[in-house]
């Protein structure tokens, strides 16, 4: 156990500031994730999500500001942090086993069979190995994403919008997949969305962002308990958060015009 | 632009030509064999018909007899000339591929060569067969050279087209697991270029048979383009025939050849 804060903290974004020439992104944000909870983050379109989890991945370092994961700064990937892309970016030229196994391959390192196995089981892909990329349904293939990510058992999950290109049906099977891996490995997840529902139904918090340059307007206890129910879903208690997150982005939204004409 | 032409034309080709193969039924496959014996048929029967000479245009009994009979006497020029085309086509396509790798990673230096790139496709090689003919006598050397100048080019150009193709989400993937420069080369960009690197190698193997062919027939002494010159000189057109015959075989036996590893290794593309 670390000293201090950052015992309660897994990963902290102190400040973080990026810009790309003129153009900024985000702008002194900060947020901390405790321990084996799911944060999702929301905010309107451009508000610097993406920029932000690259940034917490260590693919897209800052312009100033940092990022501490268990309280050393990230400057660079680490293997204790997994990315999940907006789409599965499944390599197409390798069957969903040599994709999942991909990772171990850049490392050097030996798979673990059996973790695999069972991942593989936890989301329905048993049977699928040897299918390539273009044969899979677009959830069947976020599904081995998913795999590829956890394989390497990492300590936190980043997820870029993962499911924002799958229909509705099949979105609610992966959101609830992602809880149950949860509810299991109790990662620590990092979860970007654009939909709010889908926010609340995996989160302990919901970080809401302001519009561009991006910082962090509020932070969302979601306290419900797990798994979620759809009596849970359903109730008075998550429709008027529901209401308010949305009443916060969209109220930004109007500011952001007024304040442009 | 003028590589996407060319690699577009080939790449819709290769595909019809898989689509051909997979969806043939057993009555297609009837009406084509008979297609093909009414044609071929039918040319011997107007040949004969209209008492044609031999030496204006044989019919295909006669070209597939003098095949038969003068194969002995062909066969070492199919040697010379497979000689050059396969030497000639590994020195090009080697050095067009390593070219199009190191190229690509550097966008300014691309930008400096390629119009140097673009003169040396669109230049035909034969051009400059009189002038190594030259430099290099009449042996295989001045040959091989025009082969590998024709092949190069082609080779690089589309695999140059394949290797820019990057997708930065799969570098950022391979990046994310801490992959080096090496292995996003090998394990994501080199086989994501794949497909159009065997384009162009096809494309470069049938410039290179044309180079060679017409290298023989300028440089003369042997190979399968010095028969076709000799042949006609003789008025031997069976002979002439049979070569190109054997010439068309070779042009579809490098389409077959490049058309299985395509379907092999890069079939994930369709």
């Amino acid at each position: 156990m670390a000293e201090g804060v950052s015992g309660e903290t897994k990963l902290a974004v102190r400040a973080a500031t990026k810009r790309y020439g003129e153009f900024v992104a985000l702008e002194g944000c900060s947020l901390e994730v405790r321990p084996e909870t799911i944060v999702s983050i929301v905010g309107p379109s451009g508000c610097g999500k993406t920029t932000l989890l690259w940034a917490m991945s260590g693919l897209n370092p800052l312009t100033s500001g940092e990022v501490l994961l268990d309280g050393t700064p990230i400057t660079r990937p680490r293997p204790e942090v997994g990315l999940v892309f907006q789409e599965a970016n499944l390599l197409p030229w390798r069957n969903l086993i040599d994709n999942i196994l991909f990772p171990f391959e850049i490392k050097g390192q030996a798979p673990d069979r059996a973790w695999i196995d069972h991942l593989l089981e936890r989301v329905s892909l048993k049977g699928f190995e040897q299918s390539f990329p273009n044969a899979l349904s677009g959830g069947m293939q976020q599904r081995a994403a998913i795999v590829r990510a956890l394989a390497l058992q990492p300590s936190v999950l980043l997820m870029d919008e993962p499911f924002g290109a799958l229909d509705a049906f099949t979105r609610e099977e992966m959101n609830q997949l992602v809880e149950e891996i949860w509810l299991e490995t109790r990662t620590t997840i990092v979860f970007i969305t654009h939909s709010i529902e889908e926010a609340l139904f995996l989160s302990d918090q919901v970080v809401v962002l302001t519009p561009r340059p991006g910082r962090v307007l509020n932070v969302h206890d979601v306290p419900f308990g797990r798994p979620r129910t759809m009596e849970i879903m359903a109730s008075k208690a998550v429709f008027d958060l529901t209401n308010r997150i949305k009443a916060e982005i969209y109220g930004q939204q109007i500011a952001g015009r007024a304040a442009a004409e | 632009m003028s590589e996407d032409v060319v690699g577009g034309k080939v790449g819709k080709g290769l595909q019809s030509l898989s689509t051909f193969g997979a969806g043939t039924s057993r009555l297609e496959f009837l009406a084509i064999l008979a297609t093909a014996v009414i044609v071929i048929g039918g040319l011997e029967l107007v040949l004969r018909w209209f008492a044609v000479p031999h030496y204006i245009m044989p019919p295909p009994s006669a070209i597939v007899a003098a095949l038969v009979t003068d194969f002995p006497l062909i066969l070492p020029h199919l040697g010379h000339t497979l000689v050059v085309l396969l030497s000639g086509f590994a020195i090009g396509a080697g050095f067009g591929l390593v070219l199009a790798a190191v190229i690509t990673q550097f966008p300014f230096a691309e930008k400096i060569i390629a119009p140097y790139i673009l003169i040396l496709v669109t230049t035909p090689m034969l051009a400059l067969v009189p002038l190594l003919i030259l430099w290099f006598g009449f042996g295989y050397e001045p040959r091989i050279i025009a082969v590998a100048l024709a092949t190069g080019p082609m080779v690089m150009i589309n695999s140059a087209t394949g290797f820019r193709r990057v997708d930065a989400n799969k570098i950022a993937l391979a990046r994310s697991y801490g992959a080096s420069t090496l292995q996003i080369f090998w394990k994501v960009r080199a086989p994501m270029a794949l497909p159009m690197i065997l384009v162009g190698l096809m494309i470069g193997a049938i410039f290179g048979l044309l180079t060679a062919v017409g290298a023989e027939m300028v440089g003369g002494g042997f190979g399968l383009g010095n028969r076709l010159t000799t042949y006609s000189s003789m008025i031997r057109m069976p002979q002439f025939f049979g070569v190109v015959l054997i010439l068309s075989l070779l042009g579809i036996l490098i389409y077959v050849i490049f058309f299985l590893i395509g379907k092999k290794w890069a079939s994930w593309e369709t």
